[in-house]
């Protein structure tokens, strides 16, 4: 991250027009990092931070990246009545825990998610930092924000957006629908609010930053930090004959993608073969010894299972997976929501739209796929029944327009369509 | 769509029956619900045509518009069915039950009925929010008054309107959403937002098959469509020209009462034929037996009915426009809170709904096999009763060691995974219980399940759930505009663009 972005936020933060400053943040552009810095020249201020995450284990990466960031300075972890602190937080002397905040008053940082925050009754802060502000629903924010004095608002605005199990279209074209982000309640009510972006990517590697960043970040663009030749991934053992699987790794390994395509089919959700051809391509990477040589491993570093990743759209595609893969196989297999905000070196993807019949807005979302092919440091495998180019063709987006609800970019339907455009230069066909 | 309910259709669909996704009703049915058919003129936003309405099959009320586009008939048609729906709502404001409300310490009053009204579709509901919307805001006074029934007719169709976004409620409901909980078709989702045709399928007539009949239904001769939207041939065919004979009439009062008589046959001609649909619907409905948590939700309903009327009779504003910030996130909290509970109520009624929670490893359904009832827990500070019971299932789990489950019969009971092992006939799941076994270190008889006894355990649970915490109006935070401004009512809210 360039300090000029640091000073920038600072500045606003401390004396700008408003109470609040936003800061966009590509996937993998250091995010993290800025909060920790930002706090750590808060808290040089005197008086109490707040910080607000979404989830738990947001709370929990954050508090031990805070930790190790700021040796010495007692933090409060605000939790719930069922909150079993986890190990890596537990370890940390300078942390407490407790259910009320009046009990962490000799914190410097009080840290807890959005929920947790929205049951404190009393007590006001001078500064709060909000991270996955895009993550967080605008209802959340309205529980909280009045007791926050200046506000930072960080997160990443091709992320998911929030959603409801109800209807909820009475509100739409209010400025202060419920549904909206955090960030988007915000600046439709503040438009002069400061924005500030992060400009690279230390994540995507260079096949994808240009990619991710074209089809989901039309407007606000964003450069790879390293260069082609500085990550690559190799296997220590050769492919037997020419599979399909080991063709497709081949594609990812040279080129950053593939496009692992089965026969056209109309399915049911848990897709039977898609899910074996997931779990195939994961095992198959373990086997032949997957090697990941970049910036931080120069020498290169063995292509662990907690460094791979399946991601889906539904919880029961990720449980067939997971039911597919060997017990406690170490790899991770989850939904696009629960992979918001993590990083691996390899990702497979079960593409949302595959064997489907119809294109919903569930499964067009372009927050979903920008999340499942921006989690990966080297190459990204997206597994999909053949025939979702003609599936676009055939519904484009009919989705009620509303009076006064601004656009939405980039489209899901153009999204997906410049994706699987990329996509079908690393096709192999299983 | 769930992958039973697809399975549900494709059997419908090769055997030519409608195959049932619900063994029991899950949306309460009144004694005497108002049915109403609205329809509305083409090419002009949710400007009423006719209704029919009624609380008896065999007498329905005709109202007509017969120059929809003059603003002054369409208040007079709306005066007309305030009348209606006032009186029917009002028959229901007489006896009132006492509620024991704040664990005792308090009572307060609800109504021991309440009305219900049915309309075919959720387009129908879409009309009675709108016509609510367009009514309720006007003045008995001033510019464009109209008679005071209408903005008090507009206050309640508002208030039904609501209710029908309630989840669980049953005050006003979409007569093809409620048959489609309960049955599945052979066709497509479209073809089932046609009331003729869902019926063709569930209830064909003698001698029909259900494909047969529902390929009926596509002929508007026929079935002319459900409303509010009228088949575009007899707009161009037979109402343009009847009413342009009632406009032509215009000041010969003989010429005018045959031109509107002519009208109003040619649109209960359109409309009985749905009219006796939904009274068909209202029977084959009330012949499934009625869930057990249903006259919980009703009661629910009556509370809502209750506390509305007492504001109306204390003069209260009509709703607002719109919802403000801090409204709009209280109301989004209550529906989220009442979707779970139904959700939840409707899988712990029925073994038929449970089983799609059980298809995607959220519930599971097996025979106790092994059971210590009188374990206690010693490793806190207070000796706790907490037996072990596992379950052998044959179905697929998916939930994690730590999740609270419980089972329908036992809701009292909470039982709380220790592991899963699976094993040759299915998954092992070890249980440990609490609660509803009595004080004593040793379980009343009966309160643990007994070895051999077959169970259906699932994470879903009723228990409530408090409301959120949300800041006052006044204190409406800048990052959602500030506090708005206070509301100061004016004679100037019934004059809008479309007045």
């Amino acid at each position: 991250m360039t300090g000029d972005v640091l000073a920038g936020v600072l500045a606003d933060l401390r004396c700008g027009d408003h109470p609040g400053v936003v800061v966009d943040s590509p996937p993998g552009a250091g995010k993290s990092t800025l909060v920790v810095r930002v706090a750590s020249q808060l808290t040089g201020d005197g008086g109490q931070l707040a910080v607000v995450a979404q989830t738990n284990e947001q709370v929990d990466d954050l508090t031990d990246r805070l930790v190790d960031a700021l040796p010495g300075v007692p933090i409060g972890r605000l939790s719930g009545q069922d909150y079993v602190p986890a190990p890596r937080i537990a370890r940390h002397p300078t942390v407490r825990f407790d259910t009320q905040v009046t009990a962490l008053a000799e914190a410097r940082i009080v840290i807890g998610t959005a929920a947790k925050w929205a049951t404190v009754t009393q007590g006001e802060w001078r500064w709060a930092v909000v991270d996955e502000a895009y993550q967080m629903r605008s209802d959340a924010l309205l529980r909280i924000a009045g007791r926050f004095g200046r506000m930072l608002f960080v997160g990443d605005p091709g992320q998911l957006d929030p959603f409801s199990i109800v209807e909820t279209t009475r509100w739409a074209g209010l400025t202060w629908d419920p549904m909206q982000s955090a960030v988007a309640v915000l600046l439709r009510n503040n438009p002069s609010v400061a924005v500030h972006r992060l400009p690279v990517s230390w994540r995507l590697p260079a096949s994808a930053a240009p990619v991710v960043s074209e089809a989901f970040y039309p407007f606000t663009g964003f450069q790879p930090a390293t260069a082609d030749a500085e990550r690559a991934l190799s296997f220590q053992t050769r492919g037997f004959g020419s599979q399909p699987v080991d063709m497709t790794l081949e594609t990812a390994a040279t080129s950053g993608w593939a496009l692992h395509e089965l026969p056209a089919r109309h399915t049911l959700r848990t897709d039977g073969d898609v899910a074996h051809a997931c779990a195939a391509l994961a095992r198959r990477l373990l086997e032949r010894g997957g090697v990941a040589r970049s910036e931080r491993a120069p020498d290169g570093a063995a292509l662990t299972p907690d460094r791979i990743a399946i991601g889906t759209a539904h919880r029961d595609q990720a449980a067939t997976v997971r039911s597919l893969l060997p017990a406690r196989s170490g790899i991770t297999v989850d939904t696009a929501n629960r992979l918001q905000g993590r990083e691996y070196d390899v990702t497979i993807i079960w593409h949302p739209l595959s064997g489907r019949r119809d294109a919903t807005a569930f499964h067009l979302e372009a927050g979903r796929l920008c999340v499942l092919t921006s989690r990966h440091r080297h190459a990204c495998v997206v597994v999909t029944r053949a025939g979702i180019p003609e599936l676009l063709d055939a519904h484009p987006s009919t989705e009620p327009v509303y009076l006064n609800e601004p656009a939405k970019f980039p489209d899901g339907w153009e999204a997906n369509q410049a994706m699987m455009a990329h996509l079908h230069h690393h096709r192999v066909r299983a | 769509m769930s992958t039973l309910t697809a399975l549900a259709r494709a059997q419908a669909a090769s055997t030519a029956a409608a195959q049932p996704i619900a063994t029991l009703r899950h949306v309460h049915i009144s004694d005497r619900p108002l049915v109403f058919v609205p329809l509305m003129l083409a090419g002009e936003a949710n400007a009423p045509l006719a209704a029919m309405v009624g609380d008896r099959s065999a007498a329905p009320t005709l109202l007509v518009v017969p120059q929809p586009r003059n603003r002054d008939l369409r208040f007079t048609f709306a005066g007309e069915l305030a009348d209606l729906v006032i009186r029917y709502i009002d028959g229901f404001r007489g006896v009132t039950e006492a509620v024991q409300a704040n664990r005792g310490r308090e009572t307060r009053y609800r109504y021991v009925q309440a009305p219900q009204v049915l309309v075919p579709n959720p387009p129908g509901v879409r009309f009675v929010r709108l016509l609510g919307r367009s009514t309720r805001l006007r003045r008995s006074y001033g510019r464009y008054a109209v008679d005071p029934s209408v903005p008090l007719l507009g206050q309640w169709l508002t208030f039904l309107g609501e209710r029908a976004e309630h989840p669980g409620s049953s005050m006003l409901l979409a007569m093809t959403e409620a048959l489609g909980m309960h049955w599945a078709t052979g066709q497509s989702a479209v073809e089932d937002g046609n009331l003729a045709a869902l019926m063709g399928w569930i209830d064909p007539p003698a001698g029909l098959s259900a494909t047969v009949a529902a390929a009926a239904a596509e002929d508007p001769l026929t079935w002319p469509p459900a409303g509010p939207a009228t088949d575009p041939t007899f707009d161009n065919e037979v109402l343009a020209p009847a009413i342009a004979a009632y406009d032509r009439a215009a000041g010969d009062d003989g010429a005018q009462r045959r031109a509107l008589a002519a009208l109003e046959t040619a649109l209960a001609g359109q409309l009985r034929p749905t009219w006796d649909l939904m009274w068909r619907a209202v029977e084959q409905l009330r012949r499934l037996p009625e869930g057990s948590r249903v006259a919980s939700r009703w009661a629910a309903d009556r509370d809502a009915f209750t506390s509305y009327a007492t504001y109306l009779q204390e003069g209260g504003l009509p709703q607002p426009r719109r919802d403000s910030a801090v409204a709009a996130a209280i109301r989004l909290d209550r529906l989220e809170r009442a979707q779970a509970a139904y959700d939840a109520q409707r899988a712990l009624d029925d073994p038929l709904v449970m089983a799609e929670y059980r298809m995607v490893g959220e519930a599971f359904a097996g025979t106790v096999v092994a059971a210590v009832p009188d374990r206690v827990d010693s490793s806190g500070p207070k000796r706790k009763l907490r037996p072990h019971i596992t379950v052998l299932t044959r179905d697929p789990v998916r939930l994690e060691p730590g999740t609270s489950v419980v089972a329908p019969p036992r809701v009292q009971q909470r039982a709380q995974i220790v592991s899963l092992s699976p094993v040759e006939s299915g998954t092992e799941v070890v249980l440990e219980l609490s609660g509803g076994m009595g004080r004593a270190l040793t379980p009343a008889p009966g309160s643990v399940p007994a070895l051999g006894e077959d169970l259906c355990y699932s994470a879903l649970t009723e228990s409530y759930q408090p409301p959120g915490r949300f800041p006052l109006r006044e204190e409406t935070p800048w990052t959602h505009g500030g506090p708005p401004q206070e509301y100061v009512p004016s004679d100037d809210d019934a004059v809008e663009e479309w007045s």
